[in-house]
């Protein structure tokens, strides 16, 4: 139902108009200040990660959770990628060739599961209890799927954006009353 | 599952073309793994109690053990859970968090300008490593330019870190090991750095100093006469640790073969720093991947051999002589000009300007108040610490506050190891292990 512009072509978008994404082991890659980000959607999660593997990248130097729902319209994302509330960031480095890559995954709000990456990287196993811990993101397939900063009986996940930041009321004496 | 572990050992290469061993030992996931995957409930049942008996069958000798978190030689408030058979310890699990404060939840009610004072704090034995990564990650957002005095200035500083830091593990792994008198040398030694930091920045620790667009203050008139004292104080000392420690048979007995590991578990487990570099695996940030102006000065990366204990406490001995190397050559080489960059839009104005100038009040307010907005993006960095890699990942949506900041403290990596090295070890080893890997809690619990 666009309107045609003066000139009488038609603005509903094209090819022309979407560019081509690069893309790296079949995903979406953008350079972001010099450093080099995958966004694999959720379901090509463990396989892009063994695919940067199987070209050398040696080490999981670390695995994150964001919750972005206090950040709507992200400008940061490539084309196709839908933004979530949840993503999951992993960095890669490559001691071989001294490269680095960082792995963003959008995670939905309604199913905020990624497999587990312990198969690939044993070294991942704190960083996602981590990320489960303080985000909530749950990962399939985790040995140990435990809290692991916060105490066992604890509710709830401080790192999400709606829950409030804790303070502890200080009374100074002989401060006047509230008025 | 088998193909799994057969594919992980066949992965890097260290550049050297040497076997890196298998890393199949750290990939188990079952229950023969050296890690006690069970939750803190289900362990306190089978630990049970003086008055309840430990629940399931008992003739196998096996017990819970529970260590800390207030042992002595957990380094703060480190529990570990350990499966035991007699004295040798089969599973553990380290259970930390006691010294959580939720400093990246804080992080994000911070400006840009007093998120150093935040993550300061985390390593408290190694402090400006994580206020310059902190600092890189906002400066690769701003896309902002730093003048060389600060750079230079920021490697003295973190270099005389570096050594105050392994001096520190010098200090307590001597006490661990019942080298008492080790610790007095370590802190008595270490207290001349921190008085050298407390001249330069206000304080022993928690420093607040590298900030994003450069440091917080210049270098004070008379500095190198300071850090010349420590290049003539510190070697002979070291002399003195290697006659002390290095040396003697009680202590390379106690070390040598206790808490092995290969590089391809190394880099398996994501270790990073000295424990990495002890299984012969050189790989070292500054190095390999220069930040600041490390390719200008010359130092070599330090590795070992075996993988163990002793290799550890050899390397970080080591770093401490390269890191005087490095400052050696940065009194030579310290550029002058500014200490912090001159963008009006992150660095506040001159004290002098705020007493005539009405626009350097306010624009020196507004800093200090609001603080300056970063665009939006997301970056991380990371710098060579004593421990590790010490990363920064930082998200801004366009305000003044990170929209997340999170630290990758190499101590919490690094724990990882803990029950791999621990395994089949007896329990007066695992104390010598823990100590080799030196963690600091307020890094890893942040």
């Amino acid at each position: 139902m666009s309107d045609p512009t003066p000139d009488g072509t038609d603005t509903t978008p094209t090819a022309k108009d979407d560019p081509v994404v690069p893309t790296a082991w079949g995903v979406p890659v953008v350079e972001s200040g010099g450093q080099t980000v995958l966004h694999p959607p959720v379901d090509r999660w463990l396989e892009t990660v063994k695919a940067c593997r199987d070209d050398g990248f040696c080490m999981a130097i670390d695995l994150v959770a964001v919750d972005y729902s206090a950040h709507p319209g992200r400008t940061d994302l490539p084309p196709g990628i839908e933004p979530e509330r949840f993503e999951v960031v992993a960095s890669l480095i490559s001691h071989a060739s001294g490269r680095r890559v960082r792995l963003r995954t959008q995670v939905p709000e309604h199913d905020p599961v990624v497999p587990s990456l312990f198969d690939l990287f044993p070294g991942t196993e704190a960083m996602e209890r981590e990320a489960w811990d303080l985000v909530g993101v749950a990962f399939d397939g985790h040995p140990d799927p435990t809290r692991i900063l916060l105490p066992e009986d604890w509710e709830g996940h401080p790192l999400r954006r709606d829950v409030a930041m804790g303070r502890i009321p200080v009374q100074f004496r002989d401060a006047p009353a509230v008025r | 599952m088998a193909d799994e572990l057969v594919d992980a050992d066949s992965g890097p290469d260290s550049g050297t073309g040497t076997d890196l061993g298998s890393a199949e030992r750290v990939c188990r996931r079952d229950e023969t793994s050296a890690v006690l995957r069970l939750s803190e409930a289900e362990a306190a049942v089978l630990a049970g109690g003086p008055d309840d008996p430990p629940a399931g069958d008992t003739s196998d000798q096996r017990m819970i053990l529970n260590m800390g978190p207030s042992h002595p030689s957990t380094h703060g408030v480190l529990r570990l859970l350990l499966e035991m058979e007699g004295e040798t310890v089969l599973r553990s699990k380290p259970v930390i968090g006691y010294l959580h404060t939720g400093m990246e939840k804080t992080a994000e009610d911070l400006t840009y300008l007093q998120g150093p004072t935040n993550v300061t704090r985390m390593d408290y034995a190694a402090p400006l490593f994580s206020e310059l990564a902190f600092s890189l990650a906002v400066e690769n957002l701003l896309d902002l330019e730093i003048p060389p005095r600060a750079t230079w200035i920021r490697m003295l500083m973190c270099e005389l870190n570096r050594v105050s830091s392994h001096l520190l593990f010098q200090a307590t792994n001597g006490m661990d090991l019942g080298a008492v008198s080790m610790m007095i040398y370590g802190w008595r030694e270490r207290e001349e750095v921190l008085r050298f930091f407390e001249k330069v920045t206000g304080l022993r620790m928690n420093h607040n100093y590298i900030r994003p667009g450069g440091v917080a203050a210049d270098l004070p008139e008379g500095w190198q006469a300071d850090v010349r004292r420590l290049l003539d104080l510190i070697p002979p000392r070291l002399d003195e640790y290697d006659t002390l420690l290095t040396g003697q048979p009680i202590f390379r007995e106690r070390l040598q073969g206790v808490g092995v590991m290969n590089p391809a578990e190394a880099l398996a487990l994501s270790a990073t720093g000295p424990i990495l570099r002890s299984t012969g695996y050189a790989w070292d940030l500054r190095r390999d991947e220069p930040y600041l102006a490390y390719d200008e000065v010359e130092f070599d990366v330090i590795v070992g051999t075996h993988g163990d204990a002793f290799d550890r406490y050899a390397i970080r001995l080591n770093e401490i002589r390269e890191s005087l190397r490095i400052v050696e050559q940065i009194l030579d080489l310290m550029p002058g000009g500014d200490f912090r960059a001159q963008d009006k839009k992150v660095t506040p104005p001159p004290r002098s300007r705020i007493d005539e100038s009405m626009e350097a009040l306010i624009h020196h307010f507004k800093i200090f108040t609001e603080g300056f907005h970063v665009p939006e993006g997301e970056t991380y960095a990371a710098v060579e610490s004593p421990r590790g890699e010490v990363g920064c990942y930082l998200v801004s949506d366009g305000g003044p506050k990170p929209y997340r900041m999170h630290i990758r403290g190499p101590s919490f990596v690094n724990l990882q190891t803990l029950p791999h090295l621990m395994e089949g070890g007896l329990i007066a080893d695992g104390v010598a292990v823990i100590s080799s890997v030196d963690p600091i809690m307020g890094e890893v619990d942040r």
